[in-house]
C-alpha cells in the first residue's frame, strides 16, 4: 500500500525555494548579500519618508500665516460648510472658518502637546527607570510608588484638579499628559534594566569599579531604546486624542482655539460624518500621516541603536 | 612576596541569599549558596573550583571579586602593600583593588554590550583607570586584541559579527584591559565548541605564563581542570568537600563525591573506559541542606554518624604537597 | 545481515532557505541505524546534527525542504520512505512517537508546564495504543518506575516544574519509550544537565538498548560521551559525514584529518597536566558561505590542490568510510 514511487506534491513554494537555490548555485563564491542590503536600504528609506513628512507638517504649521490665507478662527456667514473649492481649499466648516487654515494652525497645538509631552514623558520615565531600575533598593521602591499613585489616579480627576489650582491652558494640559504619561515608561524602561542588569557585561563593568550612573545611562541605556521609541511614537498618537477629549470638556484648550482634536470633535455629529467630508477627513488624514511619520522616525533610529540591523 | 605566598585568603565565607516569599515578600529561608569556605589562592597558581551546578561555583567567584558581599567571614587581598581586607571596604575603598582582580564570563553571548562596537565597551574602563586620550586608549585596545590573537581592526566591529570563540577572546581581552594580578574565568571554556575549546585555553596558558597571572578557573568539566589546574577545590552544596593537587584528585582521590563525579565524566579513551558510579537523585536545595555531611542522602557508604555530624575538611598526608577532605571515614578504608 | 537495520538514510540534502538565502544544512548525508545499537553523531555546533534528527522525523522548519536523497525506515510492515510521506500526514503522525521517538536537548521547554507528566504520556499511549483508562494509567507509572522515577505513584499526576531537570529529562524519556518505539533519536539529551545527572540518563539508555532492542541515534559533541556510549560513530562537519563506522576503528584508528584534530584537542581525564593538546585553528566556515571543494581545507593542515574539489565517500574498510582525498595516507598511517 506504501507508493514508494510517489513523490510529494510541488506547491508554490517549491518554485520559489528553486529560485533561491539556482541563484546561490549561479553567485556560488562571489560574496552577493543582495538581499540584505535591500532591506537596510528600505529601512532607511522609510526613515527618511518619515522624516519628511513630518518635517512638511510642521513646518506649515510652524509658517501657518504666511501659507494660509484665512483667519482660522473668524467665520465666514456666507460660506457655511462649503465643499472644497479653490477659494478654501479644504472647504469650510459649520461656523464657515476655513478648514485648511484650521489644519495649519491646529498643527502648532497638537504637535506641541502631543510630541511634547510625550518626549518630556519619556525623559523623566527614562531618567527614573533606568537609574533606579539599576541600582534597586529604597530608591527603586519609592519611584515604584510614586508611578503607581500617579497611574492609578483617574485622569479626569487630575485633570480637574489642575484645572482649578492653575486655570485653563496649553501648558497645564503639557504637565498633566507628562504627569500621567511618564508611569508607562518608567515601568517599561525600568523592567527592561531589571533584565540587562543580569547580563554578564553589566556585570563586568561592575568588576572594573564603574560607578553606576554611567553603566546604567551610558551602558545598558542603549539596549533599552528600541521599546522606549516605540512608546513615545505610541504616546504621542494617544496625547493628540486625549488633547481632543479634555478640549470637548472644556478643560484643555478652548474650543475656539484650533487644535486638530478640536477640529475632529466637529464631525461627532452624525450629519456632518456622512455629508460634509471635507471636515473630518483631512484633518484625520493629517493625524494619521504625522503619527505614521512619528512612527517611521521611531523605527529608524531604533534601528540605528541596534547594530545588528546594520549591514 | 613569593610566588607561592597567598594572594587572595578567604575565611570562612558565607553568602546567604534571602528567600522571599508571598504578598509581603517575608524572608521565609536562605539560600546557602556559598556556606563557609576557608581558601587560600597562591600567587602564580591556577586553582580550579569544579562541581556541579548550583552548588555555588560562580557565587565564590563574585564573592572573591566582591561582586556579591559575602553575608559572613573575610576575603583578604595581599599584594605589595600589605594585607586589606576586602570584605570591609565599601565601593570606593574597593576602587584601588578592582584593578588587581578581573573575572571572564560564562556566556559569550551575554558578555560584551550588544550596543557598542568591541573599542567602544573595552574604552570605558581604560578611561576609568586613567588613560587621558583616545589615541591611547585605540592603541591599548588594538595591543590586548593582538594579544588575544585577534586584529587590531575588530575594535570597530560590533559582537554579533564575532562567533563565540571570538567573543571569548575579547572578554579576556577586556580582564586583562587593566592587567589585573588575578582573573577568575567562570565557565570560560564551556559554552565553547570542543575545536574552540582548546584555542582559548591554550590563549589563557600563554597570557599567565606572560603576564605571571593567578587564575581561579571556575569549571565543570574536570578533565579540563586536570589538564590546566595546578590545584583543584571540588565543592558541593556551598561546602568545599576536597581541596589538593590537581593530579592528586585523579590519582589518590579521597572524598566519595569526588570519587562519584570523577566517573561520571565521559572520557574519550576506549582503553580508559571506567566503571560509571551513578549517584542516585539529585543535588539537594541550598534552602534545606541537609543535616551532618551535606552529601549523606547520596553517598554510598554513609554511616549514621554521616547524618548528624558535619564532617570538617582535615589535612592528609600527600606526596604532593597538602590534601585536604571533609569526610568522616578517611582515616579508615573505603569499604567497597 | 540487512534486517537488523532500523533506519537507512542515503544521500540525503536538506536545505533551508530562510531571509530569502539558502543554507545547504546537509548536503549528502548516509547512515544506517541498527536494532540494539547506538549510532552516536557527533560534531561541531551548526555542522547539521539537529537538522538530520529533524529530517528523519519530518520536523523540519516550513522553510526547508529535503531537496535530495531517501530516509527509508526499515518497519514491521516492510519499509517506508519517510521523506516522501507528507509532513503532516496520518502516515507521518502515526510513525512518529510510535515507531520513531525523539527526546530534545532542553528538557526544561521540551515538556507541557500546564499538563502533569502523568497526563502527557497518557496522551501519547491514547493517541497510539489501544489501551484502556486505567491500563493507561499504570502503564504510565511503570514506566515512570522503570525510569528510575521514585515514589512514582505520586510523582505521576505532578506537573513539570516539579520535577528537576535530570527528572524531567528522563519524563521527556518516559513519553517518548511509552509506545516502545524501534528507534530513539535523542539530540543532546544531557548537554544541558550535570555529569552526575547525565551518567543517571546514560545508564538508562543502556539498558533500553540492551532489554528492548531499541536502536539509538545519539547526537552529542563530546567524544566523550561517544567512547562511553557509541556503537557506531557519524563524524560530521558542515553538513556532510567525514568519517563513519565501528567506534573502535573511528577512535583508535582515525582516517580523516578532521577526526584526528578533534580527537587532538581535547584534554583527556587521567592523562594529566603533561598531556598535549592541539587546538584546531580558525573556526567553521559562514554557512551561507561555503567552501566549494572540502569543508574542512581552511583549517586542514594536509590541505592540497585537490582539496579545492569535494572529495568522495571511500570504504576504508567494509564498515569505515571517510571523505578525504588524502585518506590513504593517513589509513596507512593508521594501521602502523
Ligand atoms: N530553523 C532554522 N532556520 C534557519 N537555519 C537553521 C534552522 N535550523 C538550523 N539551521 C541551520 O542549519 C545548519 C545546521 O544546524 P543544526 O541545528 O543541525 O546544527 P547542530 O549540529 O545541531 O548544532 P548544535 O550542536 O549547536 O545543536 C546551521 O547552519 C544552522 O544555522
Ligand atoms: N542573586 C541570587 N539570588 C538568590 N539565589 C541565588 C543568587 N545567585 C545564586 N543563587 C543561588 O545560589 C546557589 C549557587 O549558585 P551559583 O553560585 O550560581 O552556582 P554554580 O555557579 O556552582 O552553578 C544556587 O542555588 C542559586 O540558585
Ligand atoms: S561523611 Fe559520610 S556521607 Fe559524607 S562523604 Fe563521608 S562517608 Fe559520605
Ligand atoms: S580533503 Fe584535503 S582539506 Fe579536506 S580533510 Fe582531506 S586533506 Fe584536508
Ligand atoms: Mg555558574
Ligand atoms: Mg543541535
Amino acid at each position: 500500500m506504501t507508493d514508494a514511487n510517489a513523490t510529494r506534491p510541488r506547491t508554490r513554494r517549491d518554485a520559489q525555494f528553486d529560485k533561491i537555490r539556482d541563484r546561490e548555485a549561479a553567485l556560488a563564491g562571489t560574496r552577493q548579500r543582495t538581499g540584505r542590503f535591500m532591506s537596510k536600504f528600505l529601512n532607511n528609506r522609510l526613515a527618511v519618508v518619515g522624516f519628511v513628512i513630518f518635517a512638511v507638517i510642521c513646518l506649515m504649521s510652524l509658517f501657518a500665516p504666511l501659507i494660509a490665507q484665512h483667519d482660522p478662527m473668524s467665520p465666514n456667514l456666507r460660506a457655511i460648510a462649503k465643499p472644497p473649492s479653490a477659494e478654501h481649499w479644504f472647504g469650510t466648516d459649520k461656523t464657515g472658518r476655513d478648514v485648511f487654515a484650521r489644519v495649519l494652525y491646529g498643527g502648532r497645538v497638537s504637535i506641541l502637546v502631543g510630541l511634547g509631552s510625550a518626549l518630556l514623558s519619556a525623559i523623566i520615565g527614562v531618567i527614573i527607570g533606568v537609574y533606579s531600575g539599576y541600582v534597586g533598593g529604597w530608591l527603586d521602591w519609592i519611584a515604584m510608588r510614586i508611578s503607581e499613585i500617579f497611574m492609578s489616579f483617574p485622569q479626569i480627576i487630575l485633570v480637574l484638579l489642575l484645572v482649578a489650582i492653575l486655570g485653563q491652558s496649553l501648558l497645564n494640559l503639557i504637565v498633566i499628559f507628562t504627569l500621567t504619561g511618564w508611569g508607562g515608561i518608567y515601568r517599561m524602561a525600568r523592567a527592561r534594566m531589571l533584565s540587562i542588569r543580569e547580563e554578564e557585561y553589566v556585570q563586568a563593568l561592575r568588576s572594573f569599579g564603574l560607578g553606576p550612573a554611567r553603566i546604567a545611562y551610558k551602558h545598558m541605556l542603549p539596549n533599552a531604546l528600541g521599546p522606549i521609541m516605540v512608546n513615545i511614537t505610541l504616546s504621542t498618537a494617544a496625547f493628540i486624542l486625549q488633547e481632543a477629549g479634555l478640549s470637548f470638556l472644556g478643560l484643555g484648550v478652548p474650543l475656539s482655539i484650533p487644535t486638530w482634536g478640536n477640529i475632529l470633535n466637529a464631525a461627532q455629529d452624525l450629519r456632518v460624518l456622512e455629508q460634509n467630508w471635507w471636515i473630518w477627513l483631512p484633518v484625520g488624514a493629517t493625524i494619521s500621516l504625522f503619527v505614521l511619520s512619528v512612527n517611521f522616525i521611531g523605527d529608524g533610529l531604533r534601528d540605528a541603536t541596534d547594530p545588528s540591523q546594520q549591514g | 612576596m613569593q610566588p607561592n605566598d597567598p594572594i587572595l585568603k578567604l575565611r570562612d565565607v558565607q553568602v546567604h541569599f534571602p528567600v522571599k516569599t508571598g504578598v509581603f515578600k517575608r524572608v521565609t529561608g536562605h539560600v546557602r549558596a556559598v556556606d563557609g569556605v576557608d581558601l587560600d589562592v597562591r600567587r602564580g597558581e591556577v586553582l580550579g573550583l569544579v562541581g556541579e551546578s548550583g552548588c555555588g561555583k560562580t557565587t565564590l567567584g563574585k564573592a572573591i571579586l566582591q561582586l556579591v558581599r559575602a553575608t559572613q567571614g573575610t576575603v583578604t587581598y595581599s599584594g605589595e602593600d600589605g594585607e586589606t581586607e576586602l570584605t570591609s571596604l565599601d565601593d570606593a575603598g574597593l576602587f584601588r583593588f578592582r584593578k588587581r582582580l578581573q573575572i571572564v564570563f560564562q556566556d559569550p553571548h551575554s558578555s560584551l554590550n550588544p550596543a557598542f562596537t568591541i573599542f567602544g565597551s573595552l574604552e570605558d574602563p581604560l578611561r576609568h583607570y586613567g588613560v587621558k586620550t583616545r589615541e591611547e586608549r585605540r592603541k591599548i585596545v588594538g595591543d590586548l586584541l593582538e594579544a588575544v590573537n585577534m586584529r587590531r581592526e575588530s575594535m570597530d566591529r560590533y559582537p554579533h559579527e564575532f562567533s563565540g570563540g571570538q567573543r571569548q577572546r575579547i572578554g579576556i581581552a577586556r580582564a586583562l584591559s587593566i592587567e589585573p594580578e588575578l582573573i577568575v574565568c567562570d565557565e570560560a571554556v564551556s559554552a565553547l565548541d570542543v575545536s574552540i575549546q582548546a584555542q582559548v585555553l591554550q590563549l589563557l596558558m600563554e597570557l599567565k605564563r606572560e603576564k605571571n597571572l593567578t587564575y581561579v578557573f571556575i569549571t565543570h568539566d574536570l578533565s579540563v581542570t586536570e589538564y590546566l589546574c595546578d590545584r583543584i577545590a571540588v565543592m558541593y552544596l556551598g561546602k568545599i568537600v576536597e581541596l589538593c593537587d590537581a593530579e592528586d584528585l585523579y590519582a589518590n582521590t579521597l572524598h566519595p563525591y569526588s570519587e562519584a563525579l570523577l566517573s561520571a565524566i565521559p572520557v574519550a579513551d576506549l582503553d580508559k573506559k571506567s566503571r560509571r558510579i551513578v549517584l542516585q537523585g539529585d543535588v539537594p536545595s541550598p534552602v534545606n541542606p541537609p543535616s551532618g555531611c551535606p552529601f549523606h542522602p547520596r553517598c554510598r557508604y554513609a554511616v549514621d554518624r554521616c547524618k548528624t555530624e558535619v564532617p570538617e575538611l582535615r589535612r592528609f598526608k600527600s606526596a604532593k604537597g597538602e590534601h585536604m577532605a571533609a569526610c568522616h571515614l578517611i582515616d579508615q578504608p573505603l569499604a567497597e | 545481515m540487512a534486517n537488523d537495520v532500523a533506519l537507512t538514510v542515503k544521500g540525503l540534502k536538506t536545505y533551508i532557505y530562510t531571509n530569502n538565502r539558502c543554507n545547504r544544512a546537509l548536503d549528502g548525508v548516509s547512515f544506517e541505524i541498527r536494532q540494539g545499537k547506538t549510532l552516536c553523531i557527533v560534531g561541531e555546533s551548526g555542522c547539521g546534527k539537529s537538522v538530520t534528527a529533524a529530517s528523519i522525523m519530518q520536523l523540519l522548519p516550513t522553510l526547508s525542504r529535503i531537496e535530495e536523497g531517501e530516509i527509508t525506515y526499515h518497519g514491521p510492515d516492510g519499509p517506508v520512505r519517510i521523506d516522501q510521506l507528507p509532513r503532516d500526514g496520518a502516515k507521518m503522525r502515526a510513525i512518529r512517537g510510535k515507531e520513531i521517538a525523539m527526546i530534545f536537548q532542553d528538557p526544561m521547554t521540551a515538556l507541557n508546564p500546564v499538563y502533569s507528566i502523568g497526563f502527557q504520556i497518557k496522551e501519547m499511549l491514547k493517541y497510539h495504543t489501544g489501551l484502556g483508562r486505567s491500563d493507561r494509567h499504570s502503564k504510565a507509572i511503570d514506566l515512570l518506575r522503570s525510569m528510575g522515577i521514585p515514589l512514582p505513584e505520586k510523582r505521576v499526576n505532578e506537573y513539570p516544574h516539579l520535577y528537576s531537570g535530570g527528572m524531567r529529562q528522563r519524563a521527556m524519556i518516559a513519553i517518548a519509550m511509552s509506545c516502545n518505539p524501534r528507534i530513539l533519536i535523542a539530540d543532546e539529551p544531557t548537554t544541558a544537565l550535570d555529569v552526575t545527572i547525565q551518567a543517571q540518563i546514560f545508564e538508562l539508555m543502556d539498558t533500553l538498548k540492551r532489554d528492548h532492542g531499541t536502536a539509538i541515534m545519539l547526537i552529542t559533541h563530546d567524544m566523550g560521551v561517544v567512547a562511553e556510549l557509541a556503537d557506531d560513530v557519524a563524524v560530521m562537519y558542515m553538513g556532510n559525514i567525514v568519517e563513519a563506522g565501528p567506534v573502535g576503528k573511528v577512535l583508535r584508528n582515525p582516517v580523516h584529518p578532521y577526526t584526528r584534530a578533534l580527537l587532538d584537542s581535547i584534554p583527556v581525564l587521567g592523562r594529566g597536566k603533561d598531556q598535549e593538546i592541539k587546538a584546531i585553528p580558525g573556526q567553521t566556515p559562514d554557512p551561507y558561505n561555503r567552501p566549494e571543494g572540502c569543508q574542512f581545507a581552511d583549517r586542514c593542515a594536509y590541505r592540497i590542490g585537490a582539496c579545492d574539489q569535494m572529495p568522495d565517500e571511500t570504504q576504508v574498510a567494509p564498515d569505515h568510510r571517510v571523505m578525504c582525498w588524502r585518506y590513504e595516507e593517513f589509513a596507512a598511517d593508521a594501521a602502523e
